[in-house]
């Protein structure tokens, strides 16, 4: 099972990366998993370009296709004026709209004082719904006083529990996270989605959004595609040639 | 093979001089460059559609027919006419006139549009793009194959009984390249029908575009149109040139810099190493250009996007004569070289004309 961990933390150390740290150690304890970090912090020029031109440089394609790939995420950011850093969000903001849904996710966030603590539910949570992902009801934020009194270590192992439940159970013996949702009517989401390149090492991956089909889509180039009578036929009127 | 250029149309102050030409000089300049283009012995000029500012080539046909009567050679196409918002009969009768006043010497290149506001001005939705594109262009093929259509679809109002006048040029409707950067339906689509597929290619690292072509290679052989390396692709490329590559960088270099699309964002040196454009000699735009068949196979379209980004006029008119003199002329040799046999060369009128009886036993086929 693979872990990526996305730490958004600036200063080196980062109290950030050492709650990120303490969640996926907490994690591997109740289930192994490989352990991969994405310092966003190192990815933070390619991000601006990738914003600006359009696609990832070599650095943040390699990250974005780890978290693609990821059975489970632990995402950590620093609270910045009232909400997770812009760099933390701009991270998933150039991640591929279909690429967390359906995994399991744990938040956390670090602050100065507790008085933020709501970011996680209040801004975390939101986001990840919006990916489409399965945050673990349990966030973990850290103050720095946190780092001083009882009560974080608690919180770190309630929340890596659920994230490493759900990761157990989606081991390839238990099939795939969460139940297949079955196909999608048409008319919804209607934009393309088919866009990712599939890792190799798994099946297609359904993609929610796409349009239904009669048959199998097709693979060619590493990108997936329904054969196009099939999505002229869905159209009214469009009739396949001959 | 074909070499040409393809032009945005943008009005874009030139970054050393603030000043910013009027529509109407950039209209103008447009026109100048693809006269040039025939002048220096470029097979293609593609002209851009928008719909906004700051971009000035709302009307395609029409500067394609003043460019038409103008030039004896060139083949006017477009980059790209955009399938999901105008009308399929609209655009049937505009490029089937065209085909006629330029006695063949058309074809065109489909798009969807990334311009969000654009979909709703024209009474669309952009989210519909991809069946916007499938239907529209499901219809513009028949209208230029059948004489009397009888249709119904999803976005447009129903024909009954209908012809599009006039009927293409000696029966052979227009060739068509669908364009798209990044969505594999289109790829597809291409593919379908046996059009020809082009990729944009200089927004992209080179991966990207040789997955996409590697789509529509495997689905055009797929749909029983010829083997993967026959089908007909496209590719754009972007270069600065001067005789000294020291100089080519920086002339350039404030363009690119405050450029739309990519200004403002990676840098010169970064762009150039991870797309396809070069800024430098023309001997390293030669190995540049040839490299593209490593990704992309023996490809039959190469368009160079030259007159963006502000370049002055002037600026750009010795671009195309060095590309006309010293890069195109090495590339024709060179490609035509490597090339194997069996490969085939663009579609234009006169082999499509020349082919059409298969054409027509073909399409009855499938």
């Amino acid at each position: 099972m693979k872990l990526v961990v996305v730490s958004a933390g600036l200063s080196v150390p980062s109290s950030t990366r050492l709650l990120a740290d303490r969640l996926a150690a907490a994690v591997d304890r109740r289930t192994p998993v490989d352990v991969q970090v994405v310092e966003v912090r190192a990815l933070a020029v390619e991000i601006a370009h990738h914003l600006t031109s359009g696609f990832p440089g070599p650095d943040l394609a390699a990250a974005l296709r780890a978290v693609g790939e990821a059975d489970g995420l632990v995402v950590v950011t620093p609270v910045f004026a009232a909400s997770y850093s812009g760099l933390f969000k701009s991270f998933f903001d150039v991640l591929d709209q279909d690429a967390l849904a359906g995994r399991p996710v744990l938040v956390a966030a670090t602050g100065g004082s507790a008085r933020h603590s709501l970011v996680l539910d209040h801004a975390l949570r939101p986001l990840f719904a919006h990916l489409r992902a399965v945050v673990v009801p349990t966030g973990v934020y850290a103050a720095s006083e946190d780092w001083g009194a009882e009560g974080l270590p608690e919180r770190i192992d309630r929340a890596a529990g659920e994230l490493a439940a759900l990761l157990a159970a989606a081991r390839p013996d238990h099939g795939r996270g969460l139940p297949d949702p079955g196909p999608v009517p048409p008319g919804r989401g209607a934009e393309p989605a088919a866009h990712r390149p599939l890792p190799p090492e798994r099946g297609p991956v359904p993609v929610p959004g796409a349009p239904v089909s009669e048959g199998p889509p097709v693979r060619a180039g590493g990108f997936e595609v329904v054969p196009f009578a099939q999505r002229l036929a869905a159209l009214a009127g469009g009739t396949p040639q001959g | 093979m074909q070499f040409g250029i393809f032009s945005v149309g943008d009005v874009t102050p030139d970054p050393t001089t603030g000043r910013a030409p009027t529509e109407h000089e950039r209209i103008k300049a447009m026109v100048a460059i693809a006269l040039k283009a025939e002048e220096v012995g470029l097979d293609v000029f593609a002209t851009g559609e928008h719909h906004n500012p700051p971009f000035v080539p709302s009307s395609p046909t029409t500067m394609l027919g003043w460019i038409a009567a103008r030039t004896d050679r060139l083949v006017l196409s477009t980059s790209t006419t955009l399938i999901t918002t105008n009308d399929p009969v609209k655009i049937a009768e505009d490029f089937a006139t065209l085909q006629h006043l330029a006695d063949g010497r058309v074809d065109l290149m489909t798009g969807r549009g990334n311009t969000g506001p654009v979909y709703p001005w024209f009474g669309q939705d952009i989210r519909q793009g991809i069946d916007l594109a499938v239907e529209n262009y499901a219809l513009l093929h028949r209208l230029w194959r059948e004489d009397v259509v009888n249709w119904e679809g999803k976005f447009r109002t129903a024909l009954q009984g209908f012809t599009s006048t006039p009927r293409p040029l000696d029966g052979v409707p227009p060739f068509v390249w669908h364009g798209s950067i990044r969505s594999p339906e289109i790829a597809e689509q291409a593919a379908y029908y046996g059009d020809g597929f082009f990729h944009n290619n200089i927004f992209w690292p080179a991966d990207h575009t040789r997955r996409m072509v590697e789509l529509y290679r495997t689905r055009y052989a797929h749909y029983g149109h010829g083997t993967p390396e026959q089908a007909i692709v496209g590719l754009g490329g972007q270069v600065f040139m001067r005789r000294n590559s020291q100089d080519a960088v920086r002339e350039f270099r404030p363009y690119f810099d405050n450029a739309p699309v990519y200004g403002h964002g990676p840098s010169l040196e970064d762009f150039t190493e991870q797309t396809p454009l070069t800024v430098g000699s023309p001997q390293q735009v030669i190995e540049r250009t040839l490299s593209f068949r490593d990704y992309a196979g023996d490809y039959q379209r190469q368009l160079f996007l030259m007159d963006h980004a502000g370049l002055p006029l002037k600026t750009v008119l010795e671009q195309l004569d060095l590309l006309g003199e010293e890069v195109v002329p090495v590339l024709r040799e060179e490609f035509a070289r490597l090339r194997p046999a069996g490969v085939p060369d663009a579609p234009t009128h006169a082999s499509r004309s020349a082919a059409r009886p298969a054409d027509v036993s073909e399409e009855a086929a499938v």
